[in-house]
This record gives structure tokens, C-alpha cells and sequence, in this order.
């Protein structure tokens, strides 16, 4: 009788560990402008291989170059590097507020500004995003009113959630900007839900969903997918691959093999892939699906590379899990510096002028938090009424819940 | 007036909802060109169009995310869960974010939907065709949960759930899809086409949520019951002689107290009973409210007949029922004590 061979389970793990020098010389990073573009009308089968590259613009020398270069005019190329600017200085000032005891949880966007930034200029008003909790450049790309979000982190009075939402977890219909949960996933098959709405009342509105690599994992995920396949919802699904779920590298949510984008196609929808840390990439990408879907033609799925820099929120120390040089090994680079370096080589910006605007957007983002603090902050100040505890459980308030209220003594 | 099984019913209150109003939508598994495995949306499509009436793919996650998702766009979903048994892939969804938008958002984004699901035993379904899961709906802050007993309360409970500004958890006992079943399983069920309350008004009307109704007044004892258990509970109070007094709740949450309480206060006995499981159904939270609310009127200790804390069986299905006789000895413990 021949001995049978013992089975053994594999676990993936990340190429480097607390300790180790990462060297990320393996990966495969195309050329700028060396991936093509395709029709917008283009069938699934057509561009497998955008699945499995890198769409990128911006080279080296801060040139912009290839098929999906020139979309933006100089103005809107300042105005995109601001608003990364914004996102930074306002993460920035809000991790410090956290560490002072203002708030109770941050979460910052650290190296993935342009991903929500740009991608929200190739929006229109009407249209509506289904946010993961790093997404809050989405709104300020509408320059959304910073005290606003402050309030929100604060929990203050003029909290527009009143209190009842943990810090980050914004809520703006107005900017296209959908409740966040804070359960993984869930709003990804939303999105579609509501881009499925779109199109039973033949408007003209699209959805975009997004999510983190990690969180491709959950059910949710596939349904969406499903769901846009099965109805050709106008919808563009977002995935942010910014390499790592908390503690967890994204080899856990997609195995050894493959990418993210490639799972698109296992529904036949068409994908791509980009440099997520490349402003005028993310924006090329996203009008890209976002003309498909207008036109009728269907869901996209785009799965944006980027290196979550900071910890995964200010309840976590990447040190732990992660060599502290791995972000500046990471091959695509800042995605501020090098919108910058593009537009000084354009000879539309230059150092002294990044030094203005930063100093000009810390007096704003300080200006803003001085307002939100003089309506108070989690632990002091002027703070949401308790009352406000047991308003919106229901539309109408049931008895057992106005009996509560009044056993609660407010 | 017409003689309406409960699928017609139901199937009538949707035809007006979506004749009404342009934003009902309705999908599910099998509910479109098919109309239902239980024929509850027999004809929509052909009448509405599959833009309004469509069949979804196996996904209850998926089923009610989109729901969510179309209600926060300014649509009135009304989506169809095969069985109730089928309902835990989108508990996630239901629980976490149907149920709590309104207030995460500060009603910013709301979730107007309705999800209907056949529920109970009595049909040789096994484990997976016959649970009862309404307590893990009624634990929600957020949800409304109904249990209709009849075809005409199934049309008007149902337009109120599609009219609701919130989430309706809408459960259909399925063993009186055709006709009020009392658990004598060996004898057969008087149609609705053939019963009173098979007549259901036509056109538009609503039955409120969180209102309960006596089916049958009495003196000595009060039966909470909802769904199949109505009939259950007056087969028991007509073998036994005693004058119970029936309470269909209809509405489980939010739940009608005063009809409870002025009910017990007046018979001084409570039996509750329903199909579901015992430990931690919906019962214990009627035992509570009782106790609180009835303690110094009770003449005896409140009694619970229920599913036994078992899957449900599938040959053995007429020894976990609760049926009459168990309902019966129940209401003679309670009066001797």
C-alpha cells in the first residue's frame, strides 16, 4: 500500500516583517503612459490584460505622458494638488487633536489623497458614492465646509450627526456622499442597489462604490458584483488597494495569485488598474468608467494601487506588523510630490509657491478647527443634546421609546 | 369585497401599492416572469413591467443591500426572502444597516423598505423551511416586525409596511397562506374562500402597525397569540370551554400594551404562545411586560407554549408544533392554579 501524501495549509504571509529591509525591486511597475487606452464601449474579453498592469501618467521627471494624459486643465491641476494639500493638513491637524484627547478615533488618508480627490472631480453633481471610512477627500474636493467634519469628529453641538456617530463616519446627501457605516463592505452592493435605481427611473445619475482590499473578502463584495453584472447597473466599483487591512496584508483577501481588478472579470466586468498614487491616473481612470456607465454601457471596476502610509486608524501601530522604511520603499511614491513635481516641470507652480499654499491651507484648516473647538469637543464644551439619544430610532416615536426616554430622565 | 386567499391578498396589496406609487419596486428570487414560489407576485411583471417587478439572483445580502440602496436613491423596495429560513446571509444588511440609517445619519439618508418572508411550519419543510425567526428581528432598535393572521389584515398591514418611512420586517405564516389552520393537521383547513375573514375589501386601505385585535373576547384568561397561533389558541379555548380571551398581536414591534394589559388586567391569567423556539423568543419579552406591567393582577403564573428548542424536525413536525392540546393543557394549568 503507497503512503499517501500528508496535506498541509498554506497561510500567506507579506514579503517583509518589523525588522527586515523591504525591497520592492520584484514588483512590476509599467512605464508611464505605456498602457493603452481603450473605447469606452470595449467588451470585457477585450482588455483583460488592463487587469493585470498598472495604468500610469505621471513619469519620473513629473512629465505627463501617454494615452490617458491631458484630461486637465493647469487650473484643475492646482486645484486637485490643493485639495491633497487640504486633505493632508486637515488629517494632519485631526490626528493631533485625537492625540490631545478632542476626539475619541481618527482616521487619515496619509499617501492615498489623490485617490478620492481626483476621482470626485470626475463625478457630477447628482451622483452618489458609497465611501469607506478613507474617503474623505470625496468632500473636500467639493470644498465641503472643513468645520462641518470637524463638528462630526467631535461630537460637539453642532455635530450635523448628533453624536451618535463614531468620528469620520459623515453622512451628506447634498455632496453625493453616503452615510458611512463602519461595517465592512456593506455599502458596495448598496451602491449598486441605488445605480440599479438610477436607471428603473431612466435618469441620468450614477453610483460608485468603494472598498479596501481586505474587505473584498466579504460576501458583500460578490454580491455587488452580481448585482452590477446581472442588471448592468451604472455603477463604478472602486477598490483601494492600499496594501494593508490593519495588521493584514492584502495576500490574505486575494491570495497568492491574480489582482484585485481581475476579479471583475469573473463577473465580465471590464477593469482596470491604476496608480493610485497618481492624481492625473485616478482621474483618467475614473471619467473613463464614468462616461461607460452613463452611457448605459455598465458597471467598471477599477482597483487603485496605493500604500496605506499611517496607521490603519489612531487605535493602531503599523510598527507591530510592518518595517517602519516599507512606505518609503514603496515604488509609486507620494502622490502629492509628485503632482507637484508635474507642475513645476509644466513651469505652472514652484517650491516657493508649494510653501505659500501650505501655509495658506494650515491658517484655513486652523481657522476651521478654532471654530469647530469654540462649539465644543468630545469631552468638554458644548456637546449634543442627550435627548437627542432617542430621536431618529423610527420616523414617528413609539411608546416604549418615549417611555424610555422619560425613565431616562430627559 | 372579495373572497381573497392570504397569497392574493398579499399579492393585491402590492398590485396597489405599485398602481399608487411609482416607486414601488419589487424583486426577489423567483418573483418575477414566475411570480413567486408561492405565487405572491404572480402577475406583477406582466402588469408593472420588469422594471418594477424583477427576479434577483440567489442573495439575500444582496436582495436587501440593493434594497437599501434604491431607498436611499427615493425608491419604496418591497422585497420578497424565499423563506424566513433564508433571511441570515442578509442579517448584516437588515440589522446594521437598513435598521439604523435614519439614525447613523441623522436622517439624513433613511431606508423605506419592506421584507417579506414566509415563515412557520406545518408544511413538511424541515429545518430550513419552517423556523420562526421573528425574535432576532424584534432585538433591533430601528425595525418594525409584523405577523399578519388573515388575508384582509395581510392586504392592509402590508400597505402600511410599503407606506412606512422606516424598514417593516413582514413575516407570512405560510401554513394559513390558504386558509386558517388550527394544528389539527389530521382534519381539513376551511379555505379562505369559504372563511369570513377571506373577505378582503378592494382597493386601497390600511391596517395600522402596532395595533393588536381581540379575535375573541373572555373573561377568564388572556392568550397572546399572532400568526398561525390565533387559530391554535381558539381551537383551544372552544375544546377546553374556557372563556379565553384571544389577543392577535399583528404587530410585534413596535407592540400594542394596552390592548395587552387591559386584557390581563381584566382576566387576571396569561398564556402566550407562539411557534418559535422557547429561550429567548418573542415570548419571554410578553412574559416580562406582563410581569411588569399585570403583577398585581395575576391570579396565576403566566405560561408559555412554544416550539421546543430544537431544530425543526421533519418527520416529527406534529410533535414539536404547539398544537391545541398543548395550548389546552396550558389554559387548564393556568386556571387551576
Amino acid at each position: 500500500m503507497s503512503e499517501k501524501k500528508r496535506l498541509h495549509l498554506h497561510v500567506p504571509e507579506p514579503e517583509f516583517r518589523p525588522g527586515d529591509t523591504p525591497d520592492f525591486s520584484n514588483v512590476t511597475i509599467p512605464k508611464a503612459g505605456s498602457v493603452r487606452r481603450p473605447d469606452v464601449d470595449v467588451s470585457p474579453e477585450q482588455i483583460r490584460d488592463l487587469a493585470y498592469s498598472i495604468i500610469r501618467v505621471l513619469n519620473r521627471a513629473g512629465g505627463a505622458v501617454g494615452p490617458w494624459a491631458d484630461l486637465l486643465s493647469d487650473d484643475e491641476l492646482i486645484r486637485g494638488l490643493r485639495h491633497m494639500m487640504t486633505l493632508r493638513a486637515f488629517d494632519a491637524r485631526m490626528m493631533m487633536a485625537q492625540r490631545q484627547g478632542k476626539t475619541s478615533f481618527y482616521m487619515q488618508h496619509l499617501g492615498e489623497e489623490a485617490v478620492s480627490t481626483a476621482f470626485q472631480c470626475a463625478l457630477e453633481k447628482g451622483d452618489m458614492n458609497f465611501p469607506t471610512y478613507r474617503q474623505a477627500g470625496l468632500l473636500l474636493a467639493q470644498d465641503y465646509p472643513m468645520v462641518k467634519m470637524m463638528n462630526q469628529i467631535y461630537s460637539n453641538e453642532e455635530d450635523p450627526l448628533k453624536g451618535r456617530q463614531l468620528p469620520i463616519m459623515y453622512s451628506e446627501k447634498e455632496y453625493g456622499f453616503f452615510s458611512i457605516s463602519g461595517n465592512l463592505g456593506t455599502q458596495y452592493i448598496q451602491a449598486v442597489g441605488w445605480a440599479m435605481a438610477s436607471a428603473i427611473k431612466n435618469d441620468t445619475k450614477i453610483a460608485a462604490g468603494w472598498i479596501g482590499d481586505g474587505s473584498t473578502a466579504e460576501s458583500d463584495f460578490h454580491a455587488a458584483l452580481v448585482f452590477a453584472s446581472t442588471y448592468k447597473a451604472p455603477v463604478i466599483l472602486n477598490v483601494v488597494n492600499n496594501q494593508w487591512a490593519i495588521s493584514t496584508f492584502q495576500g490574505i483577501a486575494k491570495g497568492g495569485s491574480g489582482t484585485f481588478a481581475a476579479r471583475g472579470h469573473g463577473f465580465g466586468i471590464p477593469a482596470l488598474r491604476v496608480d493610485g498614487n497618481d492624481y492625473l491616473a485616478v482621474y483618467a481612470v475614473a471619467k473613463w468608467a464614468a462616461e461607460r456607465a452613463r452611457l448605459n454601457l455598465g458597471p467598471t471596476m477599477i482597483e487603485y494601487v496605493t500604500y496605506r502610509a499611517g496607521g490603519h486608524s489612531t487605535s493602531d501601530d503599523p510598527a507591530a506588523y510592518r518595517p517602519k522604511e516599507e512606505s518609503d520603499a514603496w515604488p509609486l511614491g507620494d502622490p502629492i510630490e509628485r503632482l507637484k513635481l508635474h507642475l513645476i516641470s509644466k513651469g505652472i507652480w514652484s517650491e516657493e509657491r508649494q510653501l505659500q499654499t501650505e501655509a495658506e491651507i494650515k491658517d484655513t484648516v486652523l481657522a476651521a478647527q478654532k471654530e469647530a473647538e469654540s462649539h465644543g469637543t468630545l469631552h468638554s464644551g458644548g456637546s449634543p443634546s442627550t435627548r437627542d439619544m432617542f430621536e431618529d430610532v423610527y420616523k414617528e416615536m413609539p411608546p416604549h421609546l418615549r417611555r424610555q426616554r422619560q425613565e431616562a430622565g430627559i | 369585497m372579495s373572497r381573497m386567499t392570504m397569497i392574493e391578498a398579499i399579492r393585491d396589496a402590492m398590485d396597489v401599492m405599485m398602481g399608487k406609487n411609482d416607486d414601488v419596486v419589487v424583486f426577489g428570487e423567483d418573483v418575477g416572469y414566475f411570480g413567486g414560489v408561492f405565487r405572491c407576485t404572480h402577475g406583477l411583471q406582466e402588469k408593472y413591467g420588469k422594471n418594477r417587478c424583477f427576479d434577483a439572483p440567489i442573495n439575500e445580502s444582496g436582495i436587501v443591500g440593493a434594497a437599501i440602496g434604491m431607498a436611499a436613491y427615493g425608491l419604496r423596495p418591497c422585497v420578497e426572502v424565499q423563506f424566513a429560513d433564508y433571511v441570515y446571509p442578509a442579517y448584516d444588511q437588515i440589522v446594521s444597516e437598513a435598521a439604523r440609517l435614519r439614525y447613523r445619519s441623522a436622517g439624513d439618508f433613511t431606508a423605506p423598505i419592506t421584507i417579506r418572508m414566509p415563515t412557520g411550519g406545518g408544511i413538511f419543510g424541515g429545518q430550513t423551511h419552517s423556523q420562526s425567526p421573528e425574535a432576532v428581528f424584534t432585538q433591533v432598535s430601528g425595525l418594525k416586525v409584523v405577523v399578519p393572521s388573515n388575508p384582509a389584515d395581510a392586504k392592509g398591514l402590508l400597505i402600511s409596511a410599503i407606506e412606512d418611512d422606516d424598514p417593516v420586517i413582514y413575516l407570512e405564516p405560510k401554513r394559513l397562506y390558504n386558509g386558517p389552520f388550527d394544528g389539527h393537521h389530521d382534519q381539513p383547513v376551511t379555505p379562505w374562500s369559504k372563511h369570513e375573514l377571506g373577505e378582503v375589501p378592494d382597493g386601497y386601505y390600511n391596517v395600522p402597525l402596532g395595533k393588536a385585535k381581540v379575535t375573541r373576547e373572555g373573561a377568564d384568561v388572556t392568550i397572546i397569540a399572532y400568526g398561525t397561533m390565533v387559530y391554535v389558541a381558539e381551537a383551544a379555548a372552544k375544546e377546553t370551554g374556557i372563556d379565553a380571551e384571544i389577543i392577535d398581536l399583528r404587530c410585534l414591534l413596535p407592540l400594542d400594551e394596552e390592548t395587552i394589559i387591559a386584557s390581563v388586567k381584566k382576566t387576571g391569567r396569561c398564556v402566550v404562545v407562539h411557534e418559535a423556539t422557547l429561550t429567548s423568543g418573542f415570548g419571554g419579552e410578553l412574559l416580562s411586560r406582563v410581569q411588569e406591567t399585570c403583577f398585581y393582577h395575576l391570579e396565576a403564573p403566566i405560561q408559555r407554549v412554544t416550539g421546543w428548542d430544537t431544530p425543526y424536525p421533519h418527520a416529527q413536525e406534529w410533535a414539536y408544533f404547539p398544537g391545541p392540546e398543548r395550548v389546552s393543557r396550558a389554559l387548564e394549568q393556568v386556571m387551576e392554579a
